[in-house]
């Protein structure tokens, strides 16, 4: 591999809040043109492994290297105040410079360029959803961080806005961290996953990690069976709150 | 010459600080730090008292000392885990009981006090008005240097550190301006009433503007408004000006619900 695709890389990073590790010991590579996805239960520390990637937050243990400025966030939920007068082609604009014509077409990409002039606020779950991908595409970025990013969409555009997450990947040479449930969208089109609970449990290709016992005591037989299984014994459980027990 | 005119005076400081407080007011809402300009606007009461007491300005005085509350509170946001708005609290009377004390010690002084709660626009001076418009443009300058980050910052927090804006520096210099304005317009309008001109005009606008520079436009022409109708409202009844700048923007926030509700209802007739 070589050493100028690197865009990202984490080392043995935590981060600790009110008396407890969110995370620990985390460590992931996100090269040019790659996908990781993020996997884990609620809680788990997904979110807040994105954040340490994207310098929100400072971890507290380990070290963070990122080696590009062009970084563009889908975060898992953002609220809006109503005293904010915001149409959606502000927001487009916020943390960028874009002409009209590059608005248009960024919203057209996924499928909500009608919606240029409304309020935010009047927006639908997954109409937000929507304006919030194109808004990132729109910023060309060379690290792209998706939390979730295809909540209260419709069943049709899941699909489609996935294609297209994957579509941009190669377009824009982007790398891109993926936090996600969809575990057949994880499976099919990733490079590399890392299955998160307080700790990185597994990490590997999809298929390695569908075969690691500890992602199938996390997500259940049936979303293993996505590809393949067969048991080893596994070298620790999780206690209810996610911490270790040997 | 016109500025010989007491009421033209009053007219263009009043003028000059609802231009100001327009765009930052609207910050003020957005960033919901209503609670947070009162304690500035309280501990402005303190500054003016120190001012009298080292015999530096008044503006300058006030300033520092706004500033350095904000600070004070941005350290014990991080030292305690007591709740933002009673942090606000303890330190906005604190600082305002302080000042009173040092005013009762300060018997050497006549003290205006009243005045100084509520404003005198009737009796600033063509220096102060000098002070207004200068500062004022200052302010603006900064806003207008740091509103994107600012305004990223203040629609997702997340989103701007992640994009690389450095919206830590944008807060900290909004608080900083924060602090200017109410260095500058304590005088006309006082302790008690200045988070109104910054609050009331913006809260009026938000009523029909569906963009944020609209928002701001709509809050400087209402706070001009409120001010040259305060003004004269306050000469032909001989009212306090600075409540009957406040009361002449409610009545414009008032007129603006009714606005509101008009144009939902020709909305709905649409469909």
């Amino acid at each position: 591999m070589k050493k100028n695709n690197l865009l990202v890389k984490l080392n043995n990073a935590g981060v600790f809040r009110e008396e407890k590790w969110l995370v620990k010991g985390v460590s992931l590579e996100i090269n040019k043109k790659e996908i990781v996805t993020l996997i884990g239960p609620n809680g788990s520390g997904k979110t807040t492994t994105g954040k340490i990637v994207l310098n929100i937050i400072e971890p507290d243990e380990g070290t963070v290297k990122i080696n590009t400025s062009r970084v563009a966030y889908v975060p898992q939920k953002i609220n809006i105040d109503w005293a904010i007068p915001l149409r959606v082609i502000d927001f487009m604009n916020m943390t960028s410079k874009l002409n009209k014509f590059e608005i248009r077409n960024c919203l057209q990409l996924t499928g909500v360029d009608h919606l240029t002039y409304k309020n935010l606020l009047n927006l639908s779950g997954g109409e937000f959803q929507r304006v919030m991908i194109a808004r990132a595409i729109a910023k060309n970025p060379e690290l792209l961080i998706l939390d979730e990013p295809v909540q209260g969409v419709d069943f049709n555009g899941e699909i489609k806005l996935y294609n297209l997450i994957k579509e941009i990947s190669d377009k824009l040479e982007c790398g891109i961290l993926l936090i996600s449930h969809d575990i057949h969208f994880v499976m099919s089109s990733t490079d590399h996953v890392i299955c998160l609970n307080g700790h990185v449990c597994c990490s590997g290709t999809p298929q390695d990690v569908a075969k690691n016992p500890a992602y199938i005591e996390l997500f259940g037989e049936t979303a293993a069976s996505a590809i393949s299984l067969y048991r080893h014994d596994h070298n620790h459980t999780h206690n209810q709150d996610g911490s270790i027990s040997k | 010459m016109i500025l010989d005119d007491f009421f033209t005076r009053a007219l263009l400081a009043g003028i000059g600080m609802a231009i100001v407080a327009g765009p930052l007011g609207c910050f003020v809402i957005w960033r919901r730090l209503a609670y947070f300009g009162d304690t500035l606007a309280h501990s402005g009461l303190l500054g003016v008292t120190i001012g009298f007491i080292l015999n530096i300005d008044l503006s300058l005085s006030v300033f520092v000392i706004s500033g350095i509350i904000a600070l004070l509170l941005i350290v014990l946001q991080k030292k305690t885990k007591l709740a933002g708005d009673a942090l606000l609290g303890l330190l906005a009377h604190s600082s305002l009981a302080i000042g009173l004390v040092f005013i009762a010690i300060l018997t050497t002084i006549r003290f205006d006090l009243m005045g100084l709660l509520l404003g005198d626009i009737l009796s600033v001076t063509t220096n102060d008005i000098i002070i207004i418009w200068l500062g004022g443009s200052l302010i603006l300058l900064v806003l207008f240097y740091i509103w994107k980050s600012l305004f990223a910052a203040t629609v997702s927090y997340d989103l701007a550190k992640a994009e690389g804006m450095n919206p830590d520096v944008s807060n900290y210099i909004f608080t900083v301006i924060l602090a200017g304005i109410i260095a500058i317009s304590i005088k006309m309008i006082g302790v008690l009433l200045i988070t109104g001109l910054l609050l009331i005009p913006p809260a009026m606008s938000r009523n029909f503007s569906t963009s944020p520079i609209q928002m701001m436009f709509f809050s400087i022409i209402g706070g001009i408004l409120s001010v040259v109708i305060g003004l004269f409202c306050s000469l032909e009844l001989n009212t306090p000006s600075g409540p009957s700048i406040i009361v002449a923007s409610l009545m414009l926030f008032i007129i603006s619900l009714f606005f509101k509700k008009g144009m939902t209802i020709v909305q709905k007739s649409k469909i």
